[in-house]
């Protein structure tokens, strides 16, 4: 069992060493980063609040790393997550329980994924087309759904979501915890891991293989959608209101780069969701480390490229081979995969 | 004609590909003013031998000399220049810019350091009338057919290299009015003393316009003959294969008497094979033959489900079965080894022991994990039991060569202890050895009872394994050869008497 967590340190060291030297370079600037303070049973800081401020695009990464595993990718997440945000201010304001609110939400965004998913694997239209149609869409359907307006609401239960807390940390930070827990053991503790794998990297084969290819791709995209639904809740509830045109307005972008930053290929086949989920912390964590650092704020955009250019280069096949002397070594893996046998 | 005449020759060319070996030291020879035909099926060969000729890979072994001088193309820019052009069979000119700028793209008549567009015209018409061509050489090339814009494309490669031409599949999709004339210009060519190197399927071509023959198989060379002394027989014998030790192929000691299992009636789909009747006992090695693009892969595809028949039924042991997709056919102990290895066989990025257990862990369902203990224990198994070289068993399998890509494909079903296996082409592309383990392997399995169904382009390897062999010929099932018919001589008489009345 040792040998195992090894490798899966080893796999996620590249983005635990950016994250590293980012929270330091911005402690080094913004000396009260790293401060954590406990107020009324919740705790407050800096880091708490990249965690909570990143929720979202967490989220969004963990689904779009499945479907980037299957070689595909979903440019709807950011437009779906409106939709979610709208349907669940307008199901809250006409008067239901904030338990149906959630399930008709949570059921909208699935629908979404469903249509993604079929558009994909059965009707076979490539899949950067594909959820570009609901890209662009999904911002009319949001509209539609709000009247336009800014759909605003007071419903306590709801907003508990938003900026709630629970066991000490914020609402947002737990139900990302818990959710990507769940799905990364769902799709390691099962057999759905190596088969999402397996049609990421040759579909046909895999068919071939008796693998329910289709079936499997549907569910990618529908788990894709069933967390822009839960991103788009948590955007919602923490505004108190659902804004068509801005809510999730670009994520897609970013969920798809913190998936890039953890190392996910987007030429389909092995993924890692805690990789992915530690690429979205460190795009947050350059986000709120840049607003805390003092920088003109034009120059945010800038530094983030900058920095992420980085952290790209740090993975390249390239600069591993020529620097491998940095990293530990894989005898030193095997040698204690040996060890532990 | 003197025998030493030789413009090019290339000696003893190797190439080879990670898993492959694609040229095995191939001589071959081209005489000033003749047209020799390069012939093989896919996977042959010729198409590298080609692209070693014009640089456009690089050669790992052997020498290339033209007219007698060691050359060495780095590109096909240089191996222009040099006196070697290629006319390949998808035009490579730019559609749409004019007929003459095409043909003096890159070194078009200046004029005050700008493009002379009435000198290169005129220079274009006059380049043209050799050609028999008199055609508006200011309009863009795309307004003209294939077929022009092919003679386009030869006057282009000859104008600028003029020794060597080789044209890759030139014919391919050209009516019989076209060809003629594209032949009276290879005609007319070759009177001018060129070399023409002609790469093709159409084997009646072959014998209109060339003067000799090579033949490559396996990256190998079979061999270089005059066309006049070589019959259309003993050119397919070359083609697909056939020693003369097999020739007298002893009948098989035991003919299969297990049980019939399989019946497939009047299976078929329409624009891939004719609806045939087949029965395979438990036992028994059906080996299918023919020539490229007669049917042979359709039919294991379909036998598979990879592709639905629209036409006949299936039955297993007497009862109908619905053999519609891979995943129906494999709940029914079916499994199958595609003729594609790197496209539809191998997962490249995953390990050899994901390799080996997927088709088990798909039938099992991905809420039934296979314990990683056992995945180990399978893929051991079989690393060992199959002799297949890696590492370890978590190295990704595009690292491994051919051969042992096909093995662990050939464990992963195996693994999924098959009834009925249906292999494509197992032992293409591979290297001596794995081909020997994998014919002994395709033995056992039969000893053991299971049904096999092998296409093979290899006429010796179908004869030595096979109990029964279909030949097929334009998409349909049109002889079976069982017992003592089997043999080499049998089967290229089976086809070779089709193709000729395709032909006559």
């Amino acid at each position: 069992m040792t040998s195992f967590l090894r490798l899966y340190f080893n796999r996620l060291l590249p983005q635990l060493i950016a994250l590293g030297i980012i929270i330091v370079a911005v402690s080094l600037v913004f000396p009260g980063f790293l401060n954590l303070q406990i107020q009324n049973g919740r705790l407050y800081g800096s880091l708490i609040d990249i965690l909570n401020r990143g929720a979202p695009v967490v989220l969004l990464a963990i689904g779009m790393t499945v479907v980037i595993a299957t070689k595909g990718i979903d440019l709807s997440v950011g437009a779906v997550m409106a939709i979610c945000g709208a349907t669940a201010a307008a199901c809250i304001t006409s008067g239901h329980s904030v338990a149906a609110t959630l399930l008709i939400t949570l059921a909208v965004g699935i629908l979404c994924g469903l249509w993604n998913g079929v558009l994909v694997a059965v009707l076979d239209i490539q899949p950067i087309i594909a959820t570009l149609v609901l890209m662009v869409a999904g911002r009319g359907i949001a509209q539609l759904i709000t009247e336009g307006a800014i759909l605003t609401f007071n419903d306590p239960g709801l907003a508990f979501i938003g900026s709630g807390s629970f066991a000490g940390l914020p609402m947002p930070v737990v139900i990302w915890l818990v959710f990507g827990v769940l799905i990364a053991m769902l799709v390691r503790r099962t057999a759905l891991g190596m088969l999402i794998e397996a049609i990421g990297v040759n579909r046909q084969a895999s068919t071939l293989s008796g693998v329910l290819t289709p079936v499997l791709l549907i569910a990618a995209y529908v788990l894709s959608g069933l967390c822009a639904a839960i991103a788009g809740i948590i955007a919602a509830a923490d505004i108190r209101g659902a804004d068509a045109n801005n809510a999730g307005l670009w994520l897609e972008l970013d969920a798809i780069l913190a998936v890039v930053v953890g190392g996910t290929s987007l030429l389909g086949g092995r993924f890692s969701i805690a990789a992915s989920v530690l690429g979205a912390i460190i795009i947050q964590a350059i986000n709120t480390g840049i607003l805390l650092s003092g920088f003109p704020p034009e120059f945010n955009l800038i530094i983030k490229a900058a920095i992420i250019v980085f952290i790209l280069v740090l993975q390249s096949p390239r600069f591993r081979t020529a620097f491998s002397f940095l990293v530990p070594a894989r005898g030193a893996s095997k040698a204690s995969e040996r060890a532990a046998k | 004609m003197q025998t030493n005449d030789h413009i090019l020759q290339a000696i003893r060319i190797e190439k080879t590909f990670p898993g492959t070996k694609a040229l095995d030291k191939v001589d071959f020879h081209l005489r000033r003013g003749e047209v020799h035909a390069l012939l093989g099926e896919n996977g042959a060969g010729k198409s590298t031998l080609i692209k070693c000729l014009t640089g456009a890979y690089r050669r790992d072994g052997g020498a290339i000399l033209l007219n007698d001088a060691e050359v060495d193309p780095r590109d096909t820019f240089e191996a222009q220049t040099l006196g070697i052009g290629t006319v390949y069979q998808e035009v490579n000119l730019l559609a749409n810019l004019t007929v003459a700028e095409n043909l003096f793209l890159g070194r078009q008549p200046r004029r005050f350091g700008m493009v002379d567009v009435s000198t290169m015209n005129r220079r274009a018409q006059e380049l043209l009338a050799d050609y028999e061509l008199d055609i508006d050489v200011t309009r863009d090339l795309a307004s003209y057919s294939v077929a022009i814009q092919q003679v386009v494309a030869i006057a282009r490669a000859v104008d600028l290299s003029g020794k060597v031409l080789i044209l890759d599949e030139p014919t391919a999709s050209l009516d019989a009015h076209e060809v003629a004339m594209l032949f009276r210009i290879v005609r007319r060519l070759k009177a001018r003393g060129l070399g023409i190197i002609f790469v093709t399927h159409f084997l009646e071509q072959v014998y209109e316009i060339s003067d000799r023959i090579t033949v490559l198989r396996n990256g190998q060379l079979v061999g270089t003959r005059e066309t006049a002394d070589l019959d259309r027989r003993e050119l397919i014998a070359m083609m697909i294969g056939r020693e003369l030790a097999a020739e007298i192929h002893a009948p098989r000691a035991e003919t299969p008497d297990g049980p019939l299992r399989y019946r497939f009636r009047n299976y078929g789909r329409k624009g891939r094979v004719r609806p045939f009747d087949l029965e395979v006992r438990a036992g028994e090695v059906v080996g299918m033959a023919g020539l490229l693009g007669s049917g042979r892969t359709e039919t294991a595809e379909l036998l598979f489900g990879a592709h639905r028949a629209d036409s006949g039924e299936a039955e297993i042991d007497g009862r109908v079965v619905d053999l519609s997709s891979p995943r129906a056919a494999i709940r029914h102990r079916f499994g199958f080894c595609p003729e594609d290895r790197k496209t539809s066989g191998i997962i490249g990025d995953l390990s050899v022991r994901e390799n080996i257990v997927l088709a088990l862990q798909a039938r099992r369902g991905w809420t039934r994990p296979i314990a990683r203990a056992e995945q180990n224990r399978l893929a051991d198994h079989y690393i060992r039991a199959l002799d297949i070289r890696t590492a370890d068993r978590e190295k990704p399998i595009k690292l491994l060569s051919g051969g042992n890509q096909q093995k662990a494909i050939l464990a992963r079903w195996l693994a999924t202890e098959p009834e009925f296996l249906i292999l494509d082409e197992p032992t293409r592309g591979i290297d001596v050895g794995a081909h020997a383990e994998i014919v002994k392997l395709i033995e056992a399995l039969r000893e053991k009872g299971l049904s096999l169904i092998v296409v093979s382009s290899e006429i010796e390897e179908l004869v030595a394994y096979s109990t029964r062999i279909i030949v097929l010929r334009d998409r349909a099932h049109v002889a079976e050869l069982d017992g003592n018919r089997i043999t080499a001589h049998q089967i290229v008489e089976a086809i070779a008497a089709t193709n000729e009345r395709r032909t006559s």
